[in-house]
């Protein structure tokens, strides 16, 4: 497995292998299927849109609808206005949905197709909307694409429609699961705080098996909250990186200030959201809330011999990277080596700091690939290794138990389902670093060192 | 049922008419009392249609090149083209002893904004370099994405100073994702590259044993190949390359010594096995290895073309021993699938042939189509002299290939080529329709939308399509079975494949979960008594 990955590391400078990210559009569709009756619309040739709906579908294993300019070479020449325009008409008399959302490839980003103006020219009918993001895959990664997506939502949509906000919450959740969307929306409803989240892909992505198939299943915001969003009193973004840019755009826009937090995953971040929801609506933490905090915090107590000490690795997209590295190190966990793909020195100088603190010496990097990742693991390497997927052929090459986390999980089920964020997440992390590490425990013990009780 | 020619046009009732038009070319209904039914195919895709089709990138990279092993495939874009090719077709490869393999990685040179501005050929130029120093591949292929083109980078060049720096071939390949309507123009600009720069560069001018065979547009899904070769080698013959499953360069460069090429998957191989016709004077046999009925076929066809009475006699034995190990298990699984109805549409081969695995487990495929086949692959070879040509598939380079003067060799005298052709496919590929019954559906490029239409009127059994319509026909409560991925599962290939293949769908057809659709409250008022019969006390 991986036999041609050295052991030293040199400098590489003309690309990645095996990268840690990747391109903007499938964040963009991702966050489109967070609106109600919402079609994504890839504005490029084919190649790319199939390429997203497949990834999509073996993540959430559930239909992920989208259309596509589908560009030929006269196209890429001479513009893709005319396939813009038909796929507006095609898409709004077959498929009928509410709001058309587009995004762009490479390919439209480097002829420079002038989407708004291509808008302006389509047979949009009436009571339909149609919105589009640029989304130049040679910038950023997928989760920029996200951000870029949910940017969109509020430059065309939201509005302020009264000088004086509503007692209400927006809530970005940025690039989680629709289980994750589901536990921050039960946590505001047991706060009591009126919200308006989005994109929300809950029961669009994780729609019920009924007998039929809907092609704009229930879930999603709908484009009458997208509008609202102007009238709130707050918004809090969850996660600098995929959440950011839309709660600033909103400010500016709309007046609704911003707080930038931390994906709530683990103790801090989730006390952050409350907090931050408690002092903006001077609500007090239920005792349901109380309740789920303190039982974590009666498990990690428990538990804490089961994980102390133990070194780890975690990769990933950055919001969820760095929420996590805080967790683990609240467990006693010592992460040495932890890698985005995505481009931003905020994430380096993030998790630099918190290694710092801890007195933790590590690896850190963004724009980092797997192949790095790898390099490292041989040099130094870990108890368990956090990450995707992909991560499945460095845990065996280096025979390092993984841990499933992130985007994306294409070799096993109910990931999607359900949380990783809030006490509940945090709750079930422990339960799978537990697991894991245990299961390896059990593995490599001698007959007489095999335990009952653990 | 029977689906009419009307029926189509109500189907289509939502359909803006410019659509219409163009959507009622590329679909049939098989009608046998026709001489010659036409279908128009590999034409561009409609905008916004939700089409199941993939780009040349995909075709070439993805598809052809990519399971060579001892390769390392450079993708010169942006992440995304070489992140969602990687590892996703389930190509298999071994790592041959001492071998290299390089199936788990991807390469590729990321290119960011200023790569788009002021060209990324020095960045690519810099990988191959590291490429070469940290990996140390047999050979490089360096594969071109959409932006690649337009911006102008020279990967021809680039390729070709790498490789007089380093000695070793990189191969490169102008599969810009907006070339042709499909994966279709990819495989072609995979075909003449490999054919250009690759068949035939060595030295060996014998095949390295009896009855030399490549096996060509196999690549080998969920180990398909091994389990050909399992049969063909049993047999006895030698096989020199498969092109491209679980293969390498060093393999292909040795293809050319064959007695007889195989051709699986004619759609992304045919053009290599014209040209090595041509070049080397080495027939191509159309071969079916899905199914039991089509890999008996099969082998008896080859056996006749190498017309050797010990090499027919151990055909016969190797068929005889196969057919009493797994018909007896085959039976079980025809209970379960007997009188069930299928569609079945795949990309540019499968489509085709899986209608005869169903058949032979009593299920009827009452329609069928492919993404981006042409109308060859539809109607047959015969066809091909009146294909027309248009604006999106004409830059696609056709490459001409000389007979070589050296190499060139008859296989089998011209008299008996023509003898054979009356009794086997070769040269030669008949296609799809003339398999299919009256009544039947022939799809070009089916979309979501008549998806769901024709699922809604015919009501299959099981539909065999991909992952992306695989939970839309689920969630309608209608078994769906992978035929590119095989649902993770393989071989479907050859004797054993075609058992694997059987149980995979009775599971389908059998699992529990079919029960547990409607809730039982759904058919339930909520409240519940029974009318007491009146007894009267007072």
């Amino acid at each position: 497995m991986l036999n041609h990955t050295p052991k030293e590391i040199q400098e590489r400078k003309g690309g990645v292998i095996n990268p840690a990210k990747t391109c903007q559009p499938i964040g963009a569709m991702y966050a489109a299927l967070g609106i109600h009756n919402c079609l994504p619309h890839s504005h490029g040739s084919q190649g790319c849109c199939s390429y997203h709906r497949m990834h999509l579908t073996r993540h959430f294993r559930d239909p992920v609808m989208a259309s596509t300019s589908s560009f030929t070479e006269g196209a890429s020449v001479f513009g893709g206005g005319a396939n813009v325009k038909a796929s507006v008409r095609n898409v709004f008399s077959i498929y009928n949905p509410d709001v058309m959302a587009i995004h762009t490839t490479c390919l439209t980003e480097t002829i420079g197709d002038d989407i708004p103006s291509f808008i302006a020219a389509a047979e949009v009918p009436e009571g339909k909307t149609v919105i589009h993001a640029n989304t130049p895959s040679y910038v950023g990664s997928h989760i920029t694409g996200f951000s870029n997506m949910t940017k969109a939502m509020v430059g065309y949509l939201a509005e302020a429609t009264d000088d004086s906000k509503k007692e209400q919450a927006n809530v970005i959740p940025g690039f989680v699961n629709p289980g994750d969307m589901r536990e921050i929306k039960r946590i505001m409803k047991l706060m009591e705080v009126p919200f308006i989240m989005f994109p929300d892909t809950s029961g669009v992505v994780d729609s019920p098996m009924t007998g039929e198939f809907s092609m704009f299943p229930k879930g999603g915001t709908t484009v009458e909250q997208l509008r609202d969003t102007g009238n709130s009193k707050i918004t809090l973004a969850l996660g600098e990186f995929a959440a950011n840019d839309a709660a600033v755009l909103l400010d500016r826009k709309c007046k609704v200030p911003a707080k930038i937090l931390r994906t709530p995953i683990g103790i801090k971040a989730t006390d952050e959201f409350l907090m931050a929801l408690r002092s903006t609506f001077a609500k007090e933490i239920p005792y349901e809330l109380e309740e789920e905090r303190g039982q974590l915090v009666d498990i990690i107590t428990d538990t804490h011999f089961h994980f102390h000490g133990k070194k780890v690795a975690i990769f990933g997209d950055p919001d969820i990277v760095i929420a996590l590295t805080e967790f683990v190190m609240s467990l006693g966990m010592v992460p040495v080596h932890v890698l985005t793909g995505t481009p931003g020195k905020s994430f380096e100088r993030q998790v630099k700091a918190m290694l710092l603190a801890a007195g933790v010496e590590g690896n850190v990097k963004a724009a980092g690939d797997l192949f790095l990742l790898h390099q490292w693991l041989k040099n130094e390497p870990v108890d368990l290794l956090i990450g995707n997927t992909y991560g499945k052929y460095i845990a065996r090459a280096e025979d390092i138990p993984l841990m499933r986390v992130g985007f994306p999980i294409l070799d096993r089920s109910v990931h999607s389902y359900l949380p990783i964020v809030g006490y509940k997440g945090a709750l079930r992390l422990i339960e799978m670093i537990s697991n894991t590490l245990l299961e390896r425990q059990d593995r490599d013990a001698e007959d007489e060192d095999f335990e009952l009780v653990m | 049922m029977a689906f009419r020619e009307q029926d189509l046009d109500a189907l289509m009732y939502e359909y803006p008419a410019k659509v219409k038009r163009n959507r009622k070319k590329h679909i049939l209904v098989r009608d046998t009392s026709q001489q010659k039914q036409e279908i128009e195919a590999n034409t561009r895709t409609i905008p916004g249609i939700i089409t199941n089709r993939g780009c040349a990138f995909a075709g070439c990279k993805g598809v052809v090149l990519g399971p060579l092993k001892d390769m390392v495939h450079i993708v010169h874009g942006p992440v995304g083209c070489g992140y969602y090719s990687w590892l996703t077709r389930r190509n298999k490869a071994r790592t041959d002893e001492g071998g290299k393999n390089f199936i788990e990685y991807c390469v590729t040179t990321d290119m960011q904004e200023s790569d788009i501005v002021f060209g990324g050929e020095k960045k690519l130029a810099q990988l191959i370099d590291e490429v070469v120093e940290t990996l140390k591949p047999n050979a490089i292929s360096v594969s071109a994405t959409c932006p690649v083109g337009l911006i102008g980078d020279d990967i021809n060049a680039v390729s070709k100073a790498a490789q007089q720096k380093h000695h070793i071939p990189v191969l490169s390949f102008s599969c810009e994702g907006y070339r042709g309507v499909s994966q279709s123009a990819g495989h072609h600009i995979a075909n003449n590259g490999l054919m250009e720069h690759v068949i035939g560069d060595s030295d060996s001018e014998e095949a390295p044993g009896k009855y030399a065979i490549n096996m060509l547009g196999e690549y080998n899904i969920g180990g398909d190949s091994w389990e050909i070769e399992r049969i063909l080698e049993e047999i006895g013959y030698t096989l020199v390359s498969v092109m491209t499953g679980n293969s390498s360069y060093e393999e292909l460069r040795e293809a050319h010594t064959a007695e007889l090429n195989l051709v699986q998957c004619h759609r992304s191989i045919n053009y290599i096995a014209e040209m090595l016709e041509k070049k080397y004077g080495t027939p191509w046999l159309k071969v079916n290895f899905i199914g039991i009925e089509s890999t008996v076929e099969s082998l008896r066809d080859m056996a006749l073309y190498f017309d050797d009475p010990a090499l027919t006699q151990k055909t016969e034995e190797v068929i005889a021993r196969e057919l009493a190990r797994v018909e007896p298990v085959m039976e079980q699984y025809k209970k379960i699938c007997n009188d069930k109805t299928a569609f079945c549409f795949v990309g540019g081969s499968r489509g085709h042939h899986y209608q005869k695995l169903f058949k032979e487990l009593g299920i009827e495929t009452i329609l069928a189509g492919y993404e981006f086949a042409h109308r060859d692959d539809y109607e047959g070879r015969e066809v091909i002299p009146d294909i027309k040509m248009d604006a999106d598939n004409r830059n696609i380079p056709e490459i001409k290939v000389e007979k070589d003067e050296r190499r060139f060799r008859l296989k089998i005298p011209p008299e008996r080529m023509e003898e054979l052709k009356d009794k086997i496919p070769l040269s030669n590929y008949p296609g799809m329709i003339p398999d299919m019954k009256d009544g039947h559906i022939v799809v070009d490029d089916l979309n979501h939308f008549e998806t769901e239409e024709f699922i809604r009127i015919l009501k299959p059994d099981i539909f065999a399509s991909g992952i992306k319509d695989k939970y839309v026909v689920q969630k309608m409560g209608i078994p769906s079975k992978q035929l590119h991925s095989y649902d993770y599962s393989g071989p479907y290939a050859g004797f054993n494949g075609a058992i694997r293949f059987a149980k995979d769908v009775a599971d389908g057809f059998t699992t529990p979960t079919w029960n547990f659709i409607n809730p039982p409250w759904q058919n339930e008022p909520l409240l519940s008594g029974t009318v007491e019969e009146g007894e009267h006390t007072c």
